[in-house]
């Protein structure tokens, strides 16, 4: 859907943009992530169409759109919903109003004009704010709003900035939940660029991660999470290390990160049965990615067929990390 | 000692020369917003940061509008003295005092708009880029609708300057109540004309002030909204 091939950017002989390589498959959602001067707000103004890039490629459907000008140029903008960072609204302005400047642009009649915000209206929730301005509304409810701006030209690409930087929590929920609703029911492809692990965590099938102007690290978040030495599972997942425990205890310790329903809930009291081992948790928690229960544990084995299990269990689709004590690198 | 001017014939000079005035400023204005406010678009828009940088375009209509500005009326009024003759068929009388009036505010107005659209946020013009608008249509829709409050003000502020320097038209024999209050008045020591001049200029500029306040308001939809 979005490939971007080999970006760079620099402004003043400062690299912003190394290189930058990345793809996002229709319909997902990628979160972009990293340090603060890592070059993602540069990545998301090339995408947006802000900011051309000195080299390289943006493609959309396999057209490269960071050369266009004039009116190819708009007719690329239409494709690319934006939700800008901070406000953007225009206070003089309707929230319907906000909503309908897209259309506006691009010249579709009144009548289809305000039925098409209403539709947008519903799908952002705020149906009863449509005659508000933007001063009368909260800032979960901007954003909303400019979320509904960015998708009323009905774009195959939604590009969000920071759309959740400066609300609390359950003001950042809304907007995200709005997110999630557009990929979902509309199909748009969204990019989401936040230094938020929160946002990863709730709406991105996948994550880059970018550091001064180069990606680091680009996947699926549940693959990232299951590598031990990756940066979105040491960012997502509960730590395992919060209580010091006796390994003394114990013939074998080792962490294991589970991914999904089925291997939350029975992979490891079915690997202690099948080999005889007691298996106890001594470290580590359960998390959420999404929909999906992802667990990291850190356990503690006792049982000559210890090894066996930690095996079985990596077989079984568990990602068995490192084993702190006995032979290294059993079933990794 | 003569005795003073009957408050009829008063009244009846104060009534000329408020018309005079009103259609020396009233049409120069007209013509300052309909040149000056494109030039404040014009500036802003090649401005550092503009919609259409372009830092010589800028430099230059820059230069223009500040020369302009620094230039004294009363220079203005006699250097144009052959454009005006040229444009209004005469050098003298009130519609003479139009063209320099014009000419001044031109820049004057083209600075006060460029600085209030430059206050519109960077991240709200660029929204409206993001949807493809075209340049006219962020002009329009954005720049000139978002700060259209402040700009009715700017029209106001115009106004009431262009009522002061129009008190100069007298040099050219333009008329009006500046002309009236120094010639009638001050000249010859007829106090009751240029006192009443006086008070009737603060009366007529605190009103037009009113009515721009009153106007700028009303365009400014955040306030009388219903949540
Ligand atoms: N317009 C600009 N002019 C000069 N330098 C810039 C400009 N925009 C970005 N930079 C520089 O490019 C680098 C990347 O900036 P960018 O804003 O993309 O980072 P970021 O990852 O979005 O950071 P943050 O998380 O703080 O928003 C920084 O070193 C920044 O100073
Ligand atoms: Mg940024």
């Amino acid at each position: 859907m979005i490939t971007v091939e080999n970006l760079t950017k620099s402004f003043q002989g400062v690299n912003a943009l190394n290189g930058v390589t990345l793809d996002v498959e229709a319909g997902t959602v990628l979160g972009v992530v990293g340090p603060s001067g890592a070059g993602k707000s540069t990545l998301a103004r090339c995408v947006a169409l802000l900011e051309r890039p000195d080299s390289g490629a943006i493609r959309v459907d396999g057209t490269d759109i960071t050369a266009l000008d004039g009116s190819a140029l708009r007719a690329a903008r239409r494709q690319i919903g934006v939700v800008p960072q901070g406000d953007s609204l225009l206070r003089q302005r309707t929230a319907a109003g906000n909503i309908a400047l897209p259309l506006e642009s691009a010249g579709v009649p009144g009548p289809q004009r305000r039925s098409r915000v209403g539709e947008l209206l519903d799908l952002v929730g705020l149906t009863d704010k449509a005659a508000a301005y933007p001063d009368q509304l909260s800032g979960g409810q901007r954003q909303r709003i400019a979320v509904a701006r960015a998708l009323a030209a009905n774009p195959s690409v939604l590009l969000a900035d920071e759309p959740t930087s400066a609300l609390d929590p359950e003001t950042t929920g809304s907007v995200l939940t709005v997110l999630d609703r557009a990929r979902a029911e509309l199909g748009v492809t969204v990019l989401v660029v936040t230094h938020d692990m929160g946002v990863v965590r709730k709406i991105c099938d996948d994550v880059a991660v970018l550091e001064q102007g180069r990606v680091v690290e680009h996947g699926k978040v549940l693959d990232l999470v299951s590598d031990a030495g990756s940066r979105t599972s040491s960012a997502l997942l509960p730590a395992v290390d919060l209580n010091p425990i006796n390994e003394s205890s114990y013939d074998r310790v080792a962490d294991v990160v589970l991914v999904g329903f089925a291997a939350v809930g029975a992979l490891l009291p079915e690997a202690a049965h099948r080999f005889g081992v007691e298996l106890n948790i001594v470290g580590g928690g359960l998390t959420r990615l999404g929909e999906t229960p992802v667990a990291r544990f850190r356990l503690g084995l006792n049982g000559e067929r210890s090894d066996s299990a930690l095996e079985w269990i990596g077989e079984a689709g568990g990602a068995v990390q490192r084993s702190l004590k006995g032979p290294q690198g059993v079933a990794a | 000692m003569r005795s003073a001017t009957p408050w009829p014939d008063v009244v009846s000079y104060l009534v000329e020369a408020t018309g005079e005035t009103l259609y020396m400023v009233g049409v120069s204005t007209v013509i300052a917003t309909a040149f000056g406010v494109p030039l404040g678009v014009w500036l802003q828009l090649t401005a550092k940061g503009g919609l259409r940088p372009n830092p010589a375009v800028h430099r230059v209509l820059g230069f223009i509008t500040d020369l302009g500005r620094s230039m004294p009326f009363i220079v203005l009024l006699v250097a144009l003295t052959s454009v005006t003759r040229l444009i209004v068929g005469g050098s003298i009388g009130s519609t003479a005092v139009i063209v320099p009036l014009a000419v001044g505010a031109i820049p004057f107005v083209g600075r006060l708009v460029q600085n209030i659209l430059s206050e519109v946020h960077v991240t709200v013009v660029e929204a409206a880029v993001t949807t493809g608008a075209s340049t006219l249509r962020i002009v329009r829709s954005v720049l000139i609708r978002e700060s259209l409050p402040a700009l009715i003000n700017a029209i106001g502020v115009t106004v009431i300057a262009l009522i002061g320097y129009s008190a100069m038209a007298g040099v050219i024999g333009g008329g009006g109540l500046g002309d009236l209050a120094i010639r009638e008045g001050y000249q010859r020591f007829n106090d009751r004309i240029l006192w009443s001049t006086v008070a009737w200029l603060a009366v007529l500029t605190t009103l037009i002030q009113l009515a721009f306040t009153r106007a700028a308001r009303a365009s400014d939809r955040r306030r009388h909204a219903s949540v």
